[in-house]
């Protein structure tokens, strides 16, 4: 479809990390790239009643990045995480004190917002669960900045002197691509020239392990933690929770040139689907993710034997796998089984609504550095599922346009793709 | 009143953007679910006769918190509006959102049966999401253990629920998910949903049904520091009075069904509401920056999206957040683009409380239906104005007037605002 918004390119030219592992955009390639897991055995609490007790946990130390004791006080930990990728995002970009605050604004993604203190501070006020008029004299004063997830896109706001258009995007699982799209759209629209955009979960909790328990999403591969993440193999049994952010600083092209700033990737098309089926479950045909594809294609005016590598959901449920295969193939045609597929899930986990930026950072990464992360734990391929997976090493090759997709509940599908903007001419 | 258009200037940041055919999106059915009337029309009429539907809290005893008051919607019955499926799985936010969006779906005319061929789409606002959903779990979690929570929690409580539902029950596959801003998400969701109907969906439900009223909702939402204390509900939510002492929160909102022009025409739509005509977001700055909050900007960047200048605009339907401070700066900001007294504010929201998520897209629905019927809706409770040489707030009953263009604002709690401009059909 034709549309109103060519005109304007979108280019990414900071990137953020805080992933499971150490922080940083840095460590975060490495441990892709070497093919290492950050999944374990839950640490923050005690998981033992549980059904899944592993989880990708970010080695997050809010006193070594900074954080004032008050902002550590106050800010739920995905807020922490959000503003530590977002600040090292903006300082990548270089972009600070060269943006026009009215013409900058903030997008920020997130499945599961504030549960972490939600979950924690319900358990005071309840008493445990007892009370069902919870009490006050027991509330903290952060409890509406706990009930909005926005309340984290004012600190971001404040922190990239942002006054521009600013939000939340939340589609669940997918919300790590929707917001990075949310936001280019506002620069093709005009309503911004730069963006800090990007996703935040942070909610290894214990309702959040109990919800997943409840419909066996996760994994109970409890006694080998470091290998619990299998996308794409025969012995896969569900995802590993996980959390993290990813954040970026996204320019007009034109803005960025002005500035010679380094760009890695451009925006160059997407799309989001409804396959109005079911909150939680897949058809196995996958048509409405491929749908997307197409649609995102489309956009960035390219065909399937373009895409050089697909950054894929591979969240190792069972259903996923099929159903993103499936849609890669009616998608892609041929050109599916000679594309190489990754799921970074097998390392860093599914972090819900962050895991998405983290894949676009990572798909941004690959094309900078001419190098496909693997599937970690991909040892046993299942027969079902026969594209080239990218087992367990890492993968030089020359990679111009990126494909990353995501399926979330609410029956969400959402594709990005991603160039290398030398290549856009 | 003509709705003037003027050219956007050269630097504007819509003017570039735009081509010569950007398409015309257009609202053709309306689903309003709101304190003081389940269902537009019912809504409207109440709205127009200045019912209000706030009240006392009774979904549980108050007593104990700092705020008392609530508009609840009242009367609605979930069994009787829903399928027996849908209740064990939806917080009491999403059966107002279902039903709110089947109503808007059949006011719009369009054959559900139809709905996947046109790739249609939601778009919706949220706040804290499934909130009541979510204290039930915790209560199952912490009292009897993770065992005994509910297989629905997974997607019950999360933040984009409705536009799930919806497409769900309705079959629309098009683009989908949640925008978060508080009270401006209610504008924002509409926004998005119309850049997705110019780039080629043909039909999007868009807006927000919301709410919060369980006991951990409502400690929540005392912490915003915004609720009013007072206890009589014609003294509690009295925004730009001199006796302003916060808002009262509520239920409901509105959804809108938004169509390109040219197939809403095709079609035959039943009804066309108004154009969406223009909007745009600003956020605050630190408020020790020294620099102005941006509410006057989001209107003057609306109007230039919009193509209009201020003297299109016919009617203001107000944030109106009944805290001193902040009321003083929307009616600075209205007299100075408007001049004092320079046109009708209303805020109808003074019957409903502010609903969260929900808010501005029922103030969007009411200035929809003030174009239509030609008619500005009343500010109640408001006996002694704090700024009345700047505004000229409608509060004597409904007031006739021209109406081609209104202007609707939403501010979200921590900065953003958000201005949306509708014209009528021509």
């Amino acid at each position: 479809m034709s549309n109103t918004h060519d005109a304007r390119r979108v280019v990414i030219t900071g990137i953020g990390v805080v992933a499971p592992g150490d922080v940083g955009t840095k460590p975060f390639w490495e441990l892709l790239t070497a093919g290492r897991t950050a999944t374990r055995t839950i640490s923050s609490f005690d998981a033992s009643p549980f059904r899944s007790q592993v989880a990708a946990e970010c080695n997050f130390d809010p006193v070594a990045e900074g954080l004032s004791r008050r902002q550590i006080r106050a800010w739920d930990r995905t807020t922490q995480f959000a503003y530590v990728a977002a600040r090292e995002a903006l300082a990548d970009s270089g972009v600070s004190g060269e943006t026009d605050p009215l013409r900058t604004g903030v997008m920020v993604g997130t499945a599961c917002g504030m549960t972490m203190s939600l979950d924690r501070e319900y358990a005071v006020v309840s008493d445990e669960g007892k009370l069902w008029e919870v009490d006050p004299a027991h509330g903290v004063p952060y409890l509406y900045d706990y009930f909005l997830p926005s309340s984290m896109t004012r600190e971001i706001a404040w922190l990239a002197e942002a006054e521009g258009p600013a939000g939340v995007v939340s589609a669940g699982c997918t919300s790590g691509i929707d917001v990075v799209t949310h936001a280019a759209d506002l620069i093709r629209d005009g309503a911004a020239e730069v963006m800090v955009a990007g996703a935040s979960d942070a909610a290894i909790s214990p309702i959040t392990v109990a919800c997943f328990d409840a419909i066996k999403a996760t994994t109970p591969r409890n006694d080998e933690p470091e290998t619990a993440s299998r996308p794409f193999d025969r012995t896969r049994d569900g995802f590993v929770l996980g959390e993290g952010a990813a954040f970026f600083v996204l320019e007009e092209l034109g803005h960025a040139r002005r500035r010679g700033a380094r760009a890695y990737a451009e925006i160059a098309g997407y799309a989001a689907r409804c396959n109005a089926y079911s909150m939680t479950g897949l058809r196995p045909d996958g048509k409405e993710m491929a749908d997307a594809i197409r649609a995102a294609l489309d956009r960035a005016r390219k065909d399937p034997k373009d895409i050089d590598y697909i950054n894929a959901h591979g969240s190792a449920t069972k259903q996923n796998d099929l159903h993103e295969t499936a849609a890669f193939k009616r998608s892609l045609g041929e050109h599916a089984y000679a594309t190489p597929v990754s799921s970074i899930k097998s390392m860093i986990g599914h972090s819900l609504g962050a895991i998405c930026a983290l894949e676009v950072a990572a798909s941004a990464l690959t094309i900078e550095h001419a190098v496909i992360p693997p599937t970690a734990n991909l040892r046993e391929p299942d027969p079902d599922l026969d594209l080239d997976y990218v087992p367990l090493v890492a993968r030089q090759a020359q990679v111009n346009t990126v494909l990353s997709v995501a399926s979330g509940f609410g029956g969400f599908q959402s594709a990005i793709v991603l160039t290398d903007p030398g290549s856009a001419q | 009143m003509n709705g003037r258009t003027a050219p956007a200037p050269a630097d504007s940041p819509t003017s570039a953007a735009r081509t010569t055919a950007t398409p015309r999106v257009v609202v053709t059915g309306l689903g309003v679910i709101a304190p003081n009337g389940t269902g537009t029309e019912e809504y409207w009429r109440a709205t127009l006769r200045g019912e209000s539907g706030i009240g006392r809290v009774t979904r549980f005893d108050p007593s104990r918190y700092a705020a008392t008051l609530a508009g609840e919607v009242k009367g609605f019955v979930p069994r009787e509006r829903l399928p027996n499926r849908l209740l064990p799985q939806t917080d009491p936010m999403t059966r107002l959102a279902l039903v709110a969006a089947e109503e808007a779906l059949a006011d719009s005319g369009v054959d559900a049966g139809q709905l996947s061929t046109y790739a249609a789409g939601v778009v919706t606002a949220a706040s804290g999401g499934g909130f009541e959903f979510g204290q039930r779990e915790l209560q199952a979690l912490w009292s009897k253990g993770g065992d005994h929570v509910s297989a629905y929690q997974s997607f019950a409580w999360f933040y984009p629920v409705n536009s799930g539902q919806i497409s769900i029950r309705h079959g629309m596959r098009g683009p989908g998910g949640a925008l978060v801003a508080e009270q401006a998400g209610g504008l924002d969701a509409v926004a998005k949903a119309r850049r997705h109907v110019r780039d080629g969906t043909a039909l999007m439900v868009a807006g927000g049904v919301d709410g919060a009223l369980c006991p951990w909702g409502w400690l929540c939402q005392t912490r915003s520091g915004g609720l009013s204390p007072q206890t009589d509900p014609q003294r509690a939510y009295l925004p730009f009075s001199t006796e302003a002492s916060g808002y009262v929160p509520g239920e409901g909102g509105a959804l809108l069904v938004l169509e390109d022009a040219r197939s809403a025409a095709e079609r035959g739509a039943v009804h066309v509401y108004g154009q969406i005509a223009g909007y745009a977001a600003t956020f605050d700055p630190r408020p020790d920056s020294g620099r102005p909050p941006g509410l006057r900007r989001a209107i003057q960047l609306a109007l230039a999206d919009a193509e209009v200048t201020a003297d299109a605009i016919d009617v203001v339907f107000a944030d109106a957040m009944g805290l001193p401070g902040p009321d003083a700066v929307e009616a600075e900001v209205l007299a100075a683009e408007f001049g004092p007294r320079g046109v009708p504010v209303t805020a109808p929201k003074t019957m409903t409380g502010r609903l969260l998520a929900g808010g501005a897209s029922l103030d969007l629905a009411s200035a929809l239906l003030s174009l239509r019927d030609q008619v500005i809706p009343p500010t109640v409770n408001v006996p002694d104005q704090a700024a009345p040489e700047a505004l000229d707030l409608v509060t004597e009953g409904p007031r006739a007037a021209g109406l081609d263009c209104a202007l609707v604002l939403a501010r979200g709690y921590g900065g953003f605002n958000s201005a949306m401009v509708v014209r009528r059909a021509a």
